[in-house]
C-alpha cells in the first residue's frame, strides 16, 4: 500500500501512514462505529501494522503500557467513541502517573454532530485533559499528518506520557492530499536543553564532601537508559543506592552497594539510611508519598539533590538544596566525569549493622512456621527460578503480592520489573503482560497477580490465545481477600474485614476453559516444580497458588507516619 | 517548597497562550484540580496574532507549583507570577445605578473618579470606569449609596512597568522543531542555560 505522494487518500489511510512513519508495529484496540473507517484502512496496512484485538479497552490500554514500559517505545491503543474511549481512561491515567509514552487514538462522532449528545458521543478530550500531556480533537483529514507527528514527539520527549488523539468519523473518511513536511514548532522551554553546569558541579561537590551520602534511583534512570551510568557513578563514589518501586532494575540488587527499596514497605535499613544520611541524591524519582511517608520528618539530616526531567517536580514535595532539570542518564554521565573516587565503607557498615539488627533481608524470606503455603514460599520459589533462568520479565499487579515481589525477588535488569506504581491500578498486570510478551516473544513473561486483580482483567488471556501468545505465565497469589485492604483493616481498623472477603471461580478450570494450562499449588513443597513446569510449557499457564489467607506484608509504615515508624510484625516496631 | 516571599494571599499570574480551542480549559483545570478559586480571569489577543495573553488572579497563598505545572502545558508559551513585580494593574467596570432625583450626585461621583457616563435611562445611569483594582473597589463602594442595579467587571489585567517585557513575538519566533538531544557530557554541559537551572 503506497499511494503516490500527490494522490489523495482518506484520513483513515493517513492515520495508518503516519503510524508507520512513526515506527509503530503493533497496536491494541477494539473497533466500534466511530473508528470503523480507521479499521477499514488498517486492513490495507496489516503487514506493517499489527492489530491486537483485546477484550476490553482497559486491557488494550494496559497492553500498550506494557509494550511501552518494557521497550521504551511508544505504545499505541485504539478505541471507538463513547464507552470505548471512557474505558481507556484508567490506562491513560496509569500511563500519566508512571510517565509512560502512549498514544491513544479514539474515534469521535462526525464533526457536525459534536456537542449534540449523538449516539456514543463522549467529550473524551475534555475528560482526559488532566491525565494527558496533551490531547487533540481532529476534525479534518488535513490535520492528521501533523497532529500524529507532534503527538508522538510529545509522548516520547522530555518526561514521557500519554497523548490522546480524538478523530471525528468524517475526518477519517474525507480524502485529501497529505502534507508531511510541516515542521514541529513547540515552545523552546518544553524541550530539555543542556544541563546547568554550575548546578551539576555543585551537586557533585556536595556529594563528594558528604559523610553519609545516599543515592535514590527512580524511574527516570530506567527511562533514560542510565543504569550503566548509575552503576559506574555509585561504584566510583562508593555511595550506597536505594531504588524506588519504579527504580527496580536500575541497579542490581545483588550489588554490595544496593540497599533495596525504601518507603512504606521498604527495608528497615533502607529507611534508616534515609533518616541518617547527610546528602540524599534523588535521581529520576519524584518523592511519592509511598516513598517519603510523613514529609516533615523525611530525611531530616539531609541536604537534598533532586534531578528530574520535569522542572515542576523539583521542590514539589521536599525542599531541595540543589535542583537540576535534566535527563537522568545525561546528568549521571556528567557527574561521573566530575566526581572524585570515594569510599564510604564506614557508613555502609553502619547501614549493614541496622540490617543485621532489624532482621536481615533473608528473615523476610524465611517461611513462618506454618504447614500451609505462605506467600513467602511462592516468592522464594520464583526468586530461585529467576536466578536459574535468563530471558524473563515480570509484570506485577497491585496489592500485597506487588510489595512481596518488590521485596523478595532480587531485581537485576532495567525494564524487567513492570508494575502500576503511581496509579495503583488493579487489573494492570495481565493485559500489560500481553504487551510485554508481544514485544519480547523469545522471553518468558511472568505475571504475579492477586485473586482480586486477576478477576478484573483475566479475559485478556483469551486475547493471548487468539494471538498465539505462548510466553506468558501467570502466578496468582490467591488468598481469597483483597489482601492489602484486609491487612490495613487487621492492623489499623480492629480487624473489621468490611468488603474485602473475595470468592472466585476455580482458576484452573477457568484456565482450561480459555484453552490454557492451569496448575493448582497448595503445599510449599510443590511451588518449585509448578514454576519449572510452567516455564517449560509451550503456552500460557495459570498457577493458582492457594496461600495462607491472612499473611501480611512487613515492614509497613502506617499511612501518614514517618518512615522512622516501621512495623516489622503486627505488634512490634523497628 | 515555598519561598516565604511568595506568601501573599492573592496572586496575579500572567500567561501567554497559543490561541487554540480548549487552551483555557487546560489552564483553568490545573487550578480547579486543587480547589483554587479564581478571583478573576481576563483573556484576549496579545500583540501577536495567534497568541492570547491571560491575567489570572488566584486567592491562594502559594502558587509556585501551579505556575510550574501551567508551564508544562504544550500551548502555554510563558507563565509568570507577577505578584511581587512592579506592574500596572487595571480593570474595567460597567455599573448601572439608580439615578432619579440624585442624578447630580451620581454625576459628581462619576466625574470625581474619571468615569464615563455610557448610557442614561429612565431613572438609571450606566457608568464606565477603568482603573486600578483599588480605585474600582472604591468607586463601587461610593456608588452603593445610590443603589447599584447591576455591575460587571472585566477582571484584572496586568503588565510589567518600564522596559521589562513579556514579548509574545519573541516567544513565537523562538518556537523550535524538536532539537536532537545532546549525546555527550561535553554537549550536555556546553553552556550555562538559565532555563534549565532551577537554582
Amino acid at each position: 500500500m503506497d499511494p503516490g505522494a500527490d494522490e489523495s487518500r482518506t484520513g483513515a489511510q493517513l492515520i495508518c501512514e503516519a503510524l508507520v512513519r512513526e515506527g509503530v508495529e503493533i497496536m491494541f484496540g477494539i473497533p466500534g462505529g466511530a473508528i470503523m473507517p480507521f479499521y477499514h484502512a488498517m486492513w490495507e496496512y496489516r503487514d506493517q501494522l499489527r492489530h491486537v484485538l483485546c477484550r476490553h479497552e482497559q486491557g488494550a490500554g494496559h497492553a500498550a503500557e506494557g509494550y511501552a514500559r518494557t521497550t521504551g517505545r511508544v505504545g499505541v491503543c485504539i478505541a471507538t467513541s463513547g464507552p470505548g474511549a471512557t474505558n481507556l481512561v484508567t490506562p491513560i491515567a496509569d500511563a500519566w502517573m508512571d510517565s509512560t509514552p502512549m498514544i491513544a487514538i479514539t474515534g469521535q462522532v462526525s464533526s457536525l454532530a459534536l456537542g449534540t449528545d449523538a449516539f456514543q458521543e463522549t467529550d473524551i478530550t475534555g475528560i482526559t485533559v488532566p491525565i494527558t500531556k496533551h490531547n487533540y480533537l481532529v476534525q479534518s483529514a488535513e490535520e492528521i499528518p501533523y497532529v500524529i507527528k507532534e503527538a508522538f514527539h510529545l509522548a516520547r520527549s522530555g518526561r514521557p506520557g500519554p497523548v490522546l488523539i480524538d478523530i471525528t468519523k468524517d475526518a477519517q473518511q474525507t480524502r485529501t492530499i497529505p502534507r508531511w513536511d510541516r515542521p514541529l514548532r513547540l515552545p523552546r522551554h518544553k524541550s530539555v536543553g543542556v544541563l546547568d553546569r554550575g548546578a551539576v558541579e555543585r551537586a557533585t561537590a556536595l556529594l563528594a564532601g558528604a559523610a553519609r551520602p545516599l543515592i535514590m534511583a527512580g524511574n527516570g534512570v530506567i527511562q533514560s537508559g542510565g543504569a550503566a551510568e548509575l552503576r559506574a557513578f555509585a561504584e566510583r563514589t562508593g555511595i550506597p543506592v536505594i531504588t524506588t518501586l519504579h527504580g527496580k532494575g536500575a541497579f542490581p540488587e545483588s550489588h554490595e552497594l544496593s540497599l533495596g527499596m525504601s518507603g512504606m514497605h521498604g527495608w528497615v535499613h533502607a529507611n534508616r539510611a534515609i533518616q541518617e544520611c547527610d546528602v540524599l541524591f534523588n535521581i529520576g524519582g519524584r518523592f511519592d508519598d509511598r516513598v517519603t511517608g510523613k514529609v516533615s520528618s523525611f530525611a531530616p539530616r539531609a541536604q537534598i539533590i533532586h534531578v528530574d526531567i520535569d522542572p515542576s517536580e523539583i521542590g514539589k514535595v521536599v525542599p531541595t538544596a540543589i535542583g537540576i532539570r535534566g535527563d537522568a542518564r545525561a546528568t549521571l554521565a556528567c557527574m561521573l566525569e566530575l566526581a572524585p573516587a570515594g569510599n564510604h565503607a564506614a557508613w555502609l557498615a553502619r547501614i549493614r549493622e541496622f540490617q543485621r539488627e532489624h532482621e536481615p533481608r533473608q528473615a523476610y524470606r524465611r517461611r513462618p512456621d506454618s504447614p500451609t503455603l505462605m506467600p513467602h514460599d511462592v516468592f522464594a520459589a520464583l526468586d530461585r527460578a529467576f536466578h536459574k533462568h535468563t530471558g524473563y520479565r515480570v509484570v506485577t499487579d497491585v496489592g500485597q503480592h506487588q510489595m512481596w515481589a518488590a521485596q523478595l525477588i532480587e531485581w537485576a535488569r532495567p525494564r524487567s520489573h513492570i508494575t502500576s506504581g503511581g496509579s495503583g491500578t488493579m487489573g494492570f498486570s495481565i493485559p500489560a503482560a500481553l504487551g510485554v510478551a508481544l514485544a519480547f516473544p523469545n522471553e518468558t513473561i511472568w505475571v504475579i497477580v492477586g485473586d482480586g486483580g486477576f478477576q478484573m482483567t483475566n479475559q485478556e488471556i483469551a486475547t493471548m490465545v487468539q494471538e498465539d501468545v505462548r510466553n506468558v505465565k501467570i502466578a496468582v497469589i490467591n488468598n481469597g481477600y483483597l489482601g492489602m485492604v484486609r491487612q490495613w483493616q487487621q492492623l489499623f481498623e480492629g480487624a473489621r474485614y468490611s468488603g474485602t472477603k473475595l470468592s472466585g471461580p476455580d482458576f484452573t478450570l477457568l484456565s482450561e476453559a480459555y484453552g490454557v494450562r492451569g496448575i493448582m499449588v497448595e503445599r510449599p513443597e510443590d511451588a518449585d516444580a509448578a514454576i519449572e513446569s510452567a516455564w517449560a510449557h509451550d503456552g500460557p499457564v495459570v498457577i493458582d497458588f492457594r496461600v495462607e489467607r491472612e499473611a501480611n506484608v512487613f515492614p509497613i509504615v502506617p499511612a501518614g507516619k514517618s518512615i522512622s515508624d516501621m512495623m516489622v510484625t503486627a505488634t512490634a516496631n523497628a | 517548597m515555598t519561598k516565604p516571599a511568595a506568601h501573599s494571599r492573592s496572586h496575579t499570574i500572567v500567561a501567554l497562550l497559543q490561541d487554540h480551542p480548549g487552551v483555557l480549559h487546560r489552564a483553568v483545570s490545573l487550578l480547579r484540580r486543587r480547589g483554587y478559586n479564581i478571583a478573576s480571569l481576563a483573556v484576549g489577543s496579545s500583540e501577536v496574532e495567534g497568541v492570547s495573553r491571560m491575567t489570572l488572579v488566584v486567592e491562594q497563598g502559594d502558587v509556585e507549583q501551579v505556575v510550574k505545572q501551567l508551564n508544562r502545558l504544550v500551548e502555554v508559551l510563558q507563565v509568570d507570577d507577577v505578584t511581587h513585580d512592579p506592574t500596572i494593574e487595571r480593570e474595567v467596570i460597567l455599573v448601572k445605578v439608580a439615578a432619579g432625583g440624585n442624578m447630580h450626585s451620581v454625576v459628581s461621583v462619576a466625574l470625581g473618579y474619571g468615569a464615563t457616563i455610557a448610557d442614561v435611562g429612565m431613572g438609571t445611569m450606566l457608568l464606565e470606569l477603568s482603573g486600578s483594582p483599588a480605585k474600582v473597589e472604591g468607586f463601587l463602594q461610593r456608588l452603593s449609596a445610590f443603589g447599584i442595579l447591576e455591575a460587571t467587571r472585566t477582571g484584572r489585567i496586568a503588565m510589567l512597568r518600564g522596559r521589562a517585557t513579556h514579548s509574545a513575538a519573541e516567544l513565537v519566533s523562538d518556537l523550535v522543531a524538536a532539537a536532537p538531544a545532546p549525546q555527550s557530557p561535553e554537549q550536555w554541559l556546553s553552556q550555562a542555560d538559565g532555563i534549565n537551572g532551577t537554582n
